[in-house]
């Protein structure tokens, strides 16, 4: 996507850099923040929608996006959710603990040149993440963009990440924000359904014209959702995605994240959704 | 490396050169008959190039045997390839250490000699002109790939016969190296001697101290010839425009007829001189106080090397056949500018089942899927 600041003085790009926790709360069950500061070094300064290499001692390393306000010059924020070996030791991690970081790395949400735009940003589950610092962005320099709408959905009402932060963003007079969930629990008062129902009611109240969107979530939400951006007449080259996939170097050496030509390290997270929808339809690509 | 116009050389021994490198202080690392096959190790001080060997290569066979007795080179490319020296199949890449308030990591870097390699075919040199570019890709270089490839002289054989499962001609990476050697050197007829040509200064301040008579004209056409008829002599070929033919094919019914054989081992992928991924991991000793950190080769056959949370991407051999082929022969061009297949064969000869990356980008090239 846009170009991106080379990583800092980096004598061997595979060896980590020393950082220690500051703060760390686990967000719903299973998935944990942390603020990071820097042991040996600068803080990393970052652009919406990079990563960074986390590695905990003894135990491996896991490519996780940046969750935090890249404005915010002295943070470094990641929201990890623990799957594997490697995520369940981050998020176990308590102020005061170290953790090695590599990065930042990966293309960024194309936000500032989206500027004059409404921006709809369309998130599942833990993909809400990656979108936060694109989301903070937009807040932060809200005169600067035409209208901002947030289509959040999860599975449940205790798998939505940030819900305190997300009602706080909703009582502002400034924005649009949905949230859905796959299936309701007692007390939940909010919408069920997929994602793309709500998304197709929010884009009937705005001009597809002025439209750029920001998906990041399941893959298969995303084409929906793409498929609702179309029917509604955005443009494809206004949509942007974020895809994961396997990483074990994040500096294009591994192959692991190869995605036909790109690598999803390098020349990715965030792709503008026509440079990769016609490989999202293929299987097992 | 530029063109050097030093004049070509004739040598009657090529342990002459050998030796003399390693008077010289170079590491030799060269072709030694070992367990039945062609391998690259360090010539010990006194060890003999193979000589008078020969080998057979099919899908799925290799056979190292006795050949023309007076040849030194007659044999082609075995199942290593020189990628073992500049990117190891398996490197530490750092350590660390736990400390009172956390832990220090320190980097590491292997021992790597002023190395010469010794014998590199057309097809090999290609190769690692492929890797030059996956590991300096413009963001990022790999330090140790960087330091062991600047400290490696390249002494080039140029093949006048080809195996069976060469195609390099056919991808226009031999069997005469053009360029990237310090020295090259082609067998004349039998007991005439090699021809010695210079490709560096570096190589010509090896060869002056030499005292090598001069070739002729007449030895540098018979040379020309010897690698042209070891490129008439290759059966095998890889169809034209096979990067636009797989990337407009990637549902074409023949993955699903190639992963019925397909035995989705990695072999083919260890054994190509230019596949480079890999892998990493953490090995920690019993205290739980020190770990190291590993590179080591993988390879996009396994399902793990796609896994993420909820499981891996490529599940099915036919999706893993695809992302190999595809990548060897398409998708690289996009991301290297050059493709990713040096004509060498050893996939096809190293195939447990013999399959033929030609013949299987021959079967998409014949019938391409219609376009919707």
């Amino acid at each position: 996507m846009t170009a991106m600041p080379k990583p800092g003085a980096m004598p061997d790009p595979m060896v980590p850099r020393r950082f220690r926790v500051r703060k760390a709360w686990d967000e719903i069950d299973g998935v944990a923040t942390m603020e990071l500061d820097p042991v040996d070094g600068p803080q990393i300064a970052f652009q919406p929608g990079q990563f960074n290499m986390l590695y905990a001692f003894g135990v491996g390393e896991i490519a996780v996006s940046i969750s935090g306000d890249a404005a915010r010059a002295d943070t470094l924020t990641h929201t990890t959710r623990a799957v594997g070996a490697v995520s369940t030791a981050i998020t176990r991690l308590k102020a005061g603990d170290m953790v090695g970081v590599r990065g930042p790395f990966g293309s960024a949400w194309p936000i500032a040149e989206q500027e004059g735009r409404h921006i709809v940003f369309v998130a599942g589950g833990l993909g809400l993440a990656p979108l936060r610092p694109a989301i903070y962005h937009v807040l932060n320099n809200r005169d600067r963009y035409a209208g901002f709408t947030l289509v959040y959905g999860a599975r449940s009402p205790s798998e939505l990440v940030f819900a305190d932060e997300v009602k706080d963003w909703k009582s502002r007079f400034d924005t649009e924000i949905e949230v859905t969930v796959d299936h309701a629990a007692p007390g939940w008062t909010g919408h069920v359904g997929v994602v793309t129902t709500w998304l197709d009611k929010t884009l009937l109240t705005v001009d597809p014209a002025t439209v750029s969107a920001f998906m990041c979530g399941p893959e298969i939400m995303m084409r929906f959702s793409a498929a609702s951006l179309a029917n509604a007449g955005v443009a494809a080259e206004r949509q942007f995605v974020s895809l994961e996939r396997n990483m074990k170097c994040a500096i294009g050496f591994c192959g692991h994240c190869q995605y036909g030509a790109d690598f999803i390290c390098r020349d990715g997270p965030v792709f503008r959704y026509d440079a990769v929808a016609a490989r999202l339809k293929l299987k097992e690509f | 490396m530029s063109a050097s116009p030093a004049p070509a050389l004739l040598i009657d021994d090529p342990a002459v050169l050998v030796e003399a490198l390693q008077r010289q202080g170079w590491r030799v690392i060269g072709p030694q008959a070992r367990d039945g096959a062609i391998t690259y190790d360090p010539l010990t001080p006194g060890a003999t190039l193979p000589k008078g060997l020969t080998d057979t290569q099919e899908g799925g066979h290799y056979r190292l045997g006795a050949g023309d007795p007076g040849r030194w080179f007659d044999y082609v490319v075995g199942p290593q390839s020189w990628k073992k020296h500049l990117f190891p199949s398996r490197q530490k890449l750092w350590e660390a250490s736990r400390t009172d308030d956390g832990f220090a990591v320190t980097p590491v870097q292997d021992d790597y000699p002023k190395t010469a390699f010794f014998g590199v075919r057309a097809c090999e040199i290609a190769a690692m002109e492929v890797q030059d570019r996956v590991f300096d890709n413009g963001d990022f270089a790999d330090p140790g790939y960087g330091r062991r490839r600047a400290a490696t002289l390249i002494v080039a054989v140029n093949c006048t016969r080809a195996a069976a499962t060469c195609f390099c001609a056919s991808m226009q990476t031999g069997p005469r190296a053009k360029a990237g050697f310090d020295i090259a050197l082609t067998e004349l007829a039998t007991g005439t001697g090699l021809l010695v040509e210079v490709g560096s200064d570096r190589g010509a301040e090896i060869v002056d101290g030499l005292d090598l008579p001069r070739a002729n004209a007449a030895h540098r056409a018979e040379a020309e010839a010897a690698s042209a008829a070891a490129a008439a002599m290759q059966t095998r070929a890889m169809p034209p425009g096979m990067a636009g033919v797989l990337a407009a094919n990637l549902d074409h019914p023949q993955w699903q007829v190639v992963a019925d054989a397909c035995l989705s081992c990695g072999n083919c992928t260890m054994a190509c001189p230019t596949c480079f991924c890999s892998d990493v991991e953490d090995v920690n000793d019993l205290s739980g106080d020190h770990t190291e950190r590993w590179r080591t080769w993988d390879s996009c056959f396994t399902v793990d090397f796609t896994y993420v949370h909820g499981g891996a991407v490529r599940r099915s051999t036919a999706s893993r056949y695809r992302q190999w082929m595809t990548h060897k022969l398409s998708s690289w061009e996009a991301q290297f500018g050059t493709s990713g297949c040096v004509g060498c064969g050893r996939c096809i000869a190293w195939c447990p089942v013999g399959i033929d990356i030609t013949a299987e980008a021959a079967a998409i090239a014949a019938s391409p899927v219609p376009k919707e």
